[in-house]
């Protein structure tokens, strides 16, 4: 049945600043801000140049290329193609790199491995 | 002007009222049996605020997409590239690049901390009642303005589709869109929200889309051609070029500039989609929500590239602005032209599902944050039960609902445009700084989360209030006075930066610092998932 409280949570007992200082977890960390920023930076970068060009460069801009096709049309049908290309490019990082370790960590926190009162249950061994 | 072949009859769309009338009303019949039949297992608070977790990413990103693409980006880009030519594209490309904030830097982190609202991750490891309170209000203000312009844009949508054009008939038919939202809501809650935003995006994708078919098809499946009958149309080789909108001046390219800069990073901090990512179960399916929604708002904007240019081109920019509803009638005119009186009864009961849909998202954000932020956190400290949540959050409901009507009424014949851009830039000052910080910045403190809310709100609200949208210009909302001491109608070029300036001086003046068990749990909660909610199970 539906209830709020129905799971106890998992992570009720866990010391968090334990496993933050984990290599394991610092390497997650690493590997997500490692991508998300440079790529956030980088298509934000991208749409205010297509910004600024369309908004000083009219000239350019207007240039026709084929038929009634401009550079402007271009670079506009561009990004939609580059914000295809990121999301998919996130999707299979994620799925390759964040996903597989970030499981891990969550398993071994669930098999009670950093608890703060110390009782290792599950995975002990490391 | 030379003379535009008169390709639509406008006068002849009133005789199809009944049948637009008839299309929506089977609209409302069918998604209201649903709304039924899904509010049967609504118990908890997860299941009114979150539909119980229990949707899938293809079902929520769905539901995103009917969401966002309200009757502002149907109906508005779709006018705005009729009669402006690329400046109303590029709004497209601003509405569609801002979801990679969302998709890289927001939804799974989000959905990994919070519960119900954007304030359950700020007050995550910040003090619980100043971030609340000020979460909830910059969220409320933010509902409030999309929900009057969204009221106010049904008003100039009834005069074309229903032929009715008085004040008092106009009136009469916002106070039935709204009772019916508020049912809506009220009986299906989150739940039946999506169902209702998941068959408006269906039907609004699927129409669309057979619209740009068609008028490629008349066009050979040749874009080329397709603009050169727009320019031929409209007599102006400009229309394919930027600037026929922005580039009157510099302070109009630098309004454009700062329009820019609140679409692409408001979006990523509007309450009502973030609210939708916590629907799903798993921040996997939180992603994939994103994905989702970004693959189908970007063929969406797509599709308008097409239809705005061959409504220009088939129905002609003068056609266009002289029809009842103005700009927002480009589309359908378009539908009209194309398949008669059934595609556009077709289009214009989607056009209607869209405005009822998205007020119903907008409400029941609203209502979650008063009730569970405001109510159950700050007035009830926590102690209130879930069921007498749940029910001051419906009583919201109601207020929120009679207060869109009465704003809707209003503001009708306003400009509905600066409502959405005003929605934007207060999302991207008040809200987007502080998720950012609070997700990423280990020092962030309250000091720096309340100043940047405050500051951003209030810096976007009184550079409206100063900006000639108000005052001072011929298109103001109040012609005959002149206030106007900002110059731009788009107040994100400065607020934004500000309220980011600020989160980071508020944290850095701040002499307390905030627990550093509760940052290293939100971290590792955020990007491990470990001890999300689940999903509800019946």
């Amino acid at each position: 049945m539906g209830h709020d409280a129905h799971t106890p949570d998992a992570a009720a007992s866990v010391d968090f600043e334990q496993v933050q200082s984990t290599g394991q977890f610092q390497e997650l960390r690493k590997r997500h801000r490692s991508f998300v920023f440079p790529m956030a930076v980088a298509f934000l970068l991208w749409y205010f140049a297509y910004v600024l060009l369309a908004d000083y460069a009219v000239g350019f801009m207007s240039t026709k290329v084929w038929g009634n096709i401009n550079i402007g049309l271009i670079l506009g049908l561009l990004q939609f193609v580059s914000t295809f290309a990121i999301t998919g490019w996130y999707v299979h990082y994620s799925n390759k790199k964040l996903d597989p370790i970030a499981s891990e960590i969550r398993h071994e926190i669930e098999g009670h491995e950093f608890d703060k009162n110390g009782n290792r249950v599950g995975g002990a061994n490391k | 002007m030379i003379a535009i072949p008169a390709a639509v009859d406008v006068a002849a769309l009133k005789d199809t009222t009944l049948l637009n009338m008839g299309i929506f009303g089977l609209f409302v019949a069918v998604t209201m049996v649903i709304v039924f039949r899904a509010s049967r297992n609504n118990k908890t608070a997860a299941d009114y605020y979150a539909a119980g977790r229990s949707f899938t990413g293809s079902q929520n990103g769905t539901a995103i997409a009917g969401d966002y693409l309200s009757a502002a980006s149907f109906l508005g880009i779709t006018g705005a590239i009729a009669i402006n030519g690329y400046d109303g594209f590029m709004y497209s490309i601003g509405f569609l690049v801002a979801w990679l904030v969302a998709l890289l830097l927001v939804a799974e982190l989000l959905r990994n901390t919070g519960k119900f609202t954007m304030a359950d991750v700020l007050s995550f490891r910040l003090k619980q009642r100043p971030v609340r309170i000020a979460a909830a209000i910059s969220t409320l203000a933010v509902c409030f303005f999309y929900l009057l312009a969204q009221m106010a844009g049904a008003g100039s949508l009834i005069s074309l589709l229903l032929g009715i054009s008085d004040w008092g008939g106009q009136a009469l038919v916002i106070i039935v869109v709204g009772a019916l939202m508020i049912m809506y809501v009220l009986i299906g809650g989150m739940k039946g929200t999506t169902w209702v935003q998941i068959i408006k995006a269906m039907l609004l994708i699927a129409g669309a889309a057979v619209m740009t078919l068609w008028v490629l098809a008349i066009y050979g499946f040749n874009l080329s051609s397709l603009l050169g009958g727009a320019v031929e149309t409209a007599n102006n080789p400009a229309v394919l070029n930027p600037g026929l909108q922005y580039g009157k001046s510099d302070t109009s390219k630098l309004d454009f500039m700062s329009l820019g800069l609140a679409l692409v990073l408001g979006t990523a901090a509007l309450p009502h989609v973030l609210m939708r990512f916590y629907t799903v179960p798993t921040a996997k399916e939180a992603r994939k929500s994103v994905v989702w929604s970004i693959w189908l708002i970007g063929l969406f904007y797509l599709f308008t590239l097409v239809l705005g240019y061959g409504a220009a081109a088939l129905v002609g920019a003068d056609t266009i602005k002289s029809a009842p509803g103005g700009v927002n009638a480009a589309a359908p005119l378009l539908a009209f032209h194309l398949g008669g009186p059934l595609l556009l009864g077709f289009i214009s009961a989607v056009a209607f599902a869209t405005i009822l849909a998205v007020v119903a998202g907008l409400t029941i954000t609203a209502a979650a944050s008063f009730a569970h932020d405001i109510y159950a956190n700050v007035i009830a400290k926590g102690k209130a039960d879930a069921a007498t949540e749940v029910r001051v959050a419906r009583r919201t409901v109601v207020v929120i609902g009679v207060l869109a009507i009465l704003g809707g009424i209003f503001a009708n014949g306003q400009n509905v445009a600066f409502l959405v851009a005003l929605a934007f830039a207060v999302a991207a000052s008040a809200n987007l700084p502080t998720i950012i910080y609070s997700l990423f910045w280990r020092k962030f403190t309250t000091q720096g989360a309340v100043w940047s809310m405050y500051g951003g709100l209030a810096a976007a609200i009184l550079l409206i209030v100063f900006s000639p949208v108000v005052s001072g210009a011929k298109t103001s909302m109040i012609p005959g006075a002149n206030f106007a001491l900002f110059p731009l109608s788009n107040p994100g070029i400065v607020s934004i930066p500000l309220a980011f300036f600020l989160g980071w001086l508020g944290t850095t003046l701040d002499k307390r610092s905030e627990d550093p068990a509760k940052q290293a749990e939100m971290e590792v909660r955020s990007l491990t998932g470990i001890g999300a909610e689940k999903a509800v199970d019946h």
